[in-house]
């Protein structure tokens, strides 16, 4: 049985090799729901991170996925890619066009729409992994048995998003009092 | 942006199991690492909340030859002429903990110049940038999960994290694998490199068989004649826990 592969930071230099062109889309320019997933990335002296990366995946609005791994078979949706690649830029803000997410099955029963996102950086040797989930869909988040299983109060509230005029705002804190919720992956 | 609850109700009232991945966390440096100090404002210090594996994260996006250029995979034909260095092939397979090939996988890699500079604006130590050389790879695996480019062998770089700092000689290594729980970003070192002692990066791996694993294999028999010298690096992602339910599992939700 082969070892896994350790990880090793992305470092200062990402920006020549990660970012694609058309990264910030996974949903293309023009389809219909299509709406702006913004934020800043903080670090622990509440300054912007403008050396990172932020990469999205999520279902498609009808909770599916185009992977062989969905049991209930791989439908791509017209314009989705359902992955985005920001790096964030020299104000720590990053930006990904995409759709919002349905519910997706899991195995005690719905969990709430939700976009799984990793977070890379100099300084950090390896990811770490958050979700983001939305602010109307309030009974949903109650039920959803991830988020219950994150500390209530700043920890849980950390993983909401914001409503913003084209879209949700997600701000990301690695480290203080506004600290977000991360996940063991 | 309302959810189009009624549809997916009816696929999610269910439950849905799906396998996971095994936690390989003794493998990895951890995200609080003092001895380089830019970990100490870039970690979490709460405890991370374990996540079970669902369908977002055991699924990722499945990406084609269309993310591929031409002279991708070639990091010495992307300008007019060939960049300074020694020409090198590396390559390797991918696969799981569990042995199994990944193929079609995307990979990609960045990397310094042969003097160690790279090519973007932060980096301004004096080595001169060489006008044929972006540093910049991808390529997919093939149906064994093997990949291959060829590019010169990068330089030692200096950085400020201590007194007389420099990183190993090294390539960046971007890997999707087939799942989000498989994402891994790595560096591949050199044989024999006399740098390892001091960097940070090497030494934050706590198992030091598992800093070997980094270390690619000098290749003489891929080694090309009057052209480049080989190196070969296998890259292993979390597999598929193994569970006695796994098989009725899968059929759960039909
Ligand atoms: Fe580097």
């Amino acid at each position: 049985m082969p070892e896994t592969t350790p990880s090793q930071t992305v470092g200062p230099y990402l920006h020549i090799g990660l970012p694609w062109a058309d990264g910030p889309f996974a949903a293309a320019e023009g389809t219909p729901g299509g709406l702006w997933l913004r934020g800043t990335l903080y670090d622990g002296a509440g300054a912007p991170v403008t050396d990172g990366l932020i990469e999205t995946w999520q279902a498609d609005p009808n909770g599916r996925f185009a992977h062989p791994a969905d049991p209930r078979g791989a439908v791509p949706y017209p314009g989705f890619r359902a992955f985005g690649r920001c790096p964030t830029d020299a104000t720590g803000q990053y930006a990904i066009h995409t759709l919002k997410p349905g519910p997706v099955p899991g195995p005690a029963g719905p969990q709430a729409p939700h976009i799984d996102v990793s977070v890379f950086a100099r300084g950090m040797l390896h990811r770490v992994v958050t979700r983001i989930y939305f602010p109307e869909e309030e009974a949903a988040n109650a039920a959803d048995p991830v988020l219950a299983s994150v500390p209530e109060g700043q920890p849980r509230q950390s993983l909401i998003a914001h409503s913003t005029g084209d879209g949700y705002q997600f701000d990301i804190y690695l480290q203080g009092e506004n600290e977000t919720a991360f996940f063991d992956i | 942006m309302t959810t189009s609850e009624q549809s997916a109700a009816s696929s999610a009232a269910t439950g849905l199991h799906v396998p996971g991945y095994i936690r390989d966390h003794e493998v990895h440096p951890p995200l609080d690492y003092p001895g380089y100090r830019s970990t100490a404002l870039r970690h979490p210090k709460r405890p991370l909340t374990l996540l079970p594996h669902m369908l977002t994260e055991v699924t990722n996006p499945v990406l084609g030859q269309d993310r591929v250029g031409e002279t991708d995979h070639d990091l010495t034909r992307q300008h007019a002429e060939e960049p300074q260095g020694q020409r090198i092939i590396v390559h390797g397979q991918v696969r799981d903990s569990d042995g199994t090939p990944i193929p079609h996988t995307l990979v990609e890699i960045w990397q310094a110049n042969a003097g160690g500079r790279y090519r973007h604006t932060g980096d301004n130590w004096p080595c001169p940038l060489d006008p044929n050389f972006t540093g910049v790879g991808r390529t997919l695996t093939d149906a064994e999960g093997r990949y291959r480019f060829i590019t010169i062998r990068p330089g030692a770089y200096p950085w400020r994290n201590h007194d007389n700092a420099w990183r190993p000689a090294h390539i960046h290594f971007s890997l999707f694998g087939r799942a989000f729980t498989q994402r891994l970003v790595s560096q591949m070192y050199f044989p024999g490199d006399p740098l390892f002692f001091q960097d940070p990066m090497w030494n934050s791996i706590p198992d030091p068989k598992a800093r070997e694993r980094l270390v690619a294999r000098f290749d003489y028999a891929n080694t090309v004649p009057e052209w480049a010298l080989a190196f070969e690096w296998d890259i292993v992602l979390r597999g598929q826990e193994q569970t006695p339910f796994e098989d009725t599992e899968a059929e759960d939700d039909e």
